[in-house]
């Protein structure tokens, strides 16, 4: 099988990626204010140590691929694509300046990464969005990594997941972010002819044009507790009805008792149960 | 008649030629040569108002009061042959989002598009024209009712956005949509999608993915609305004249950027002053490229569809 060969030049270090966590700083949980070691609230997947609060704390591309791919090793697919200003986008600062200093500032390129790697044994490649690059919002690098990530997933017959956080369109893209709704549901219409499993995660937040594309279309659609999953905004829905929203109103709990999930998982369960559904599908 | 703030020169004209008219009725003097003369007058004034319109001018002139929507459309170009057919068949008859068979030059033929209401009572049944999930799952419907009798679509796409209600949360907005994106690439017919007014974000694209998606000339078609856009980069509504430039939300632009495959010639001074003109432009260009595409092989068809939609989007790409 080639592709292994590849993994095995491709994998990137993950010392690197490994986030920083020295002894003696302190966690402090926004949702039930426990306090624990930084050290300890990492291992444990960042979710909140309180067992009755178990609060995901928002991580990003490289915690997921730490936390799901075996020995942290993957092959970094397409990581070489940046954002254009196809329309020399300016608003209170120019669109190609915000990509520089978020590029800084995140050491990320944009707001997706996608790797192939081993998960308990099983090839699974993994998009993963970036909340922390403008609101993990969805251009054109973002269209065109889940695009190329269904292309290799084809043509090697791997599964997809895709982790979804974001706030959807880049509204410096314009047009250009609306039709990454159409690019990447078109790809999926082929991952779906070719059967190849594509599962759905959405992660805290997952609104506007990414859940209207790309997160609502898995084969399964997974979400991690507590999440706001939604079409628009909680702020402007609760202006259209004029009156506070329901208590719990588009968590991800709400979404599945209305029908929209498969299942919600823990994070600290993700890995197990991710395994074991991709062995499902295969055997 | 409803005009513009910047249609106010052709509004002063028309008054003019108006009061002259009168009075020529009520003394029995002949106005014909000065009519003539103002009705001209009224012509290159409107031609030259529309000639240089603000991407703000025109996003006002896709929302002008007196300018058609899909059934008007529809009515006229199946001469009155549209069979409308109703409901998503899960939650309910969606009254934003139409549809049903039509005849065109004998053909057969399904129209799909959101519909806004004409006045105070139906903009309030048709919801502004922002359809419920139940609006997209009617669509969906009704094109695959016509993939399956193998007829051809046509949507025509005038949207302020999908609404942004509780119950469209609870019913699935997100997924409504995003399953239209996913099955629309698919149909093996020919699917021809016309922005006729607003073309706002995903509630627009949510029935348009086609083979051919044309702009008429004065329309607008992006993420955001250009208020929307302002309050949220600038929070506030002032800024809506620059977010519309920002946005290259414009026909020319859109076409420039290759997100949309041509676009639609208006009467001079805007569909909203020649519906009948309008309507005949819009019926020519459907037969014209539906002649086109049922040439191809539907496999082909599909093929270069979602070709299309994925060639869409300007990265850099660093040599490795
Ligand atoms: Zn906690």
């Amino acid at each position: 099988m080639s592709w292994f060969k590849r993994i095995k030049e491709g994998i990137t270090t993950s010392t690197k990626e490994k986030k920083e966590t020295p002894e003696g700083l302190w966690y402090k949980c926004p949702s039930c204010k426990k306090i624990s070691p930084t050290n300890e609230h990492a291992q444990n997947k960042y979710v909140c140590l309180n067992e009755e609060c178990h609060y995901h704390e928002k991580i990003g591309s490289a915690e997921y691929f730490e936390i799901l791919f075996d020995n942290n090793e993957f092959i970094e697919l397409n990581d070489n694509l940046t954002a254009g200003d196809p329309l020399e986008f300016v608003d209170t600062k120019k669109y190609t300046d915000r990509l520089v200093d978020t590029a800084k500032k995140t050491n990320l390129k944009d707001a997706l990464r996608t790797g192939h790697g081993k998960v308990e044994g099983e090839d699974l490649v993994i998009a993963c969005m970036d909340f922390s690059f403008i609101g993990g919002s969805m251009g054109s690098v973002v269209g065109e990594k889940i695009a190329r990530a269904c292309d290799y997933c084809i043509e090697n017959r791997i599964p997809l997941m895709i982790i979804s956080k974001s706030g959807g369109a880049r509204m410096m893209e314009a047009a250009f972010s609306l039709m990454q709704m159409a690019k990447t549901a078109a790809k999926l219409s082929l991952m779906s002819e070719a059967k190849v499993p594509y599962i759905s995660f959405l992660t805290d937040p997952t609104t506007g044009g990414v859940t209207a594309s790309y997160a609502m279309l898995g084969d399964l659609n997974i979400a991690e507790p507590q999440a706001l999953i939604g079409f628009a905004g909680p702020r402007v829905v609760k202006e259209t009805i004029g009156k506070d929203l329901p208590k719990g109103f588009q968590t991800s709990e709400f979404v599945l008792e209305h029908g929209f999930l498969d299942k919600i998982i823990n994070r600290k369960e993700l890995k197990a149960k991710l395994a074991q559904l991709l062995r499902m599908f295969k055997n | 008649m409803n005009y513009l703030e910047f249609e106010k020169p052709i509004e002063e004209l028309q008054t003019q030629l108006e009061k002259i008219q009168e009075a020529a009725a009520k003394s029995g003097m002949d106005v014909s040569k000065i009519t003539s003369e103002m009705e001209e007058k009224i012509k290159e004034a409107r031609t030259k108002i529309y000639g240089n319109l603000t991407p703000w001018q025109r996003v006002q002139v896709s929302r002008h009061p007196d300018r058609p929507y899909t059934l008007a459309y529809i009515d006229y170009i199946t001469e009155g042959t549209f069979m409308e057919l109703h409901g998503d068949r899960t939650v309910k008859d969606d009254k934003a989002m139409v549809g049903g068979f039509g005849s065109i030059d004998g053909k057969t033929v399904m129209f799909i598009g959101q519909q806004k209401g004409i006045n105070t009572k139906m903009r309030q049944i048709r919801n502004f024209g922002m359809p419920n999930p139940e609006g997209y799952r009617k669509a969906l419907r009704l094109m695959k009712l016509a993939e399956k009798f193998n007829k051809p679509i046509v949507t025509l796409i005038d949207t302020p956005g999908a609404f942004p209600g509780l119950e469209a949360e609870e019913r699935g907005q997100g997924e409504a949509i995003a399953r239209n994106l996913l099955e629309m690439s698919q149909l093996k017919v020919p699917v021809i999608c016309i922005v006729i007014g607003e073309g706002a974000s995903g509630g627009a694209l949510g029935i348009g993915i086609g083979d051919k998606v044309l702009m008429l000339e004065n329309t607008w078609y992006s993420v955001i609305s250009p208020e929307s856009c302002s309050s949220i980069l600038w929070r506030n509504w002032n800024n809506k004249e620059r977010a519309a430039e920002a946005l290259k939300l414009t026909p020319n632009d859109m076409l420039g950027n290759k997100l949309i495959d041509g676009i639609v010639p208006e009467p001079i001074g805007g569909a909203h002053t020649n519906h009948e003109e309008t309507f005949k432009i819009v019926k020519d260009v459907i037969l014209k490229n539906l002649a086109q595409l049922e040439k191809l092989d539907p496999k082909k068809r599909v093929a270069q569809r979602i070709d299309k939609f994925c060639a869409m989007g300007v990265v850099n790409e660093e040599e490795l």
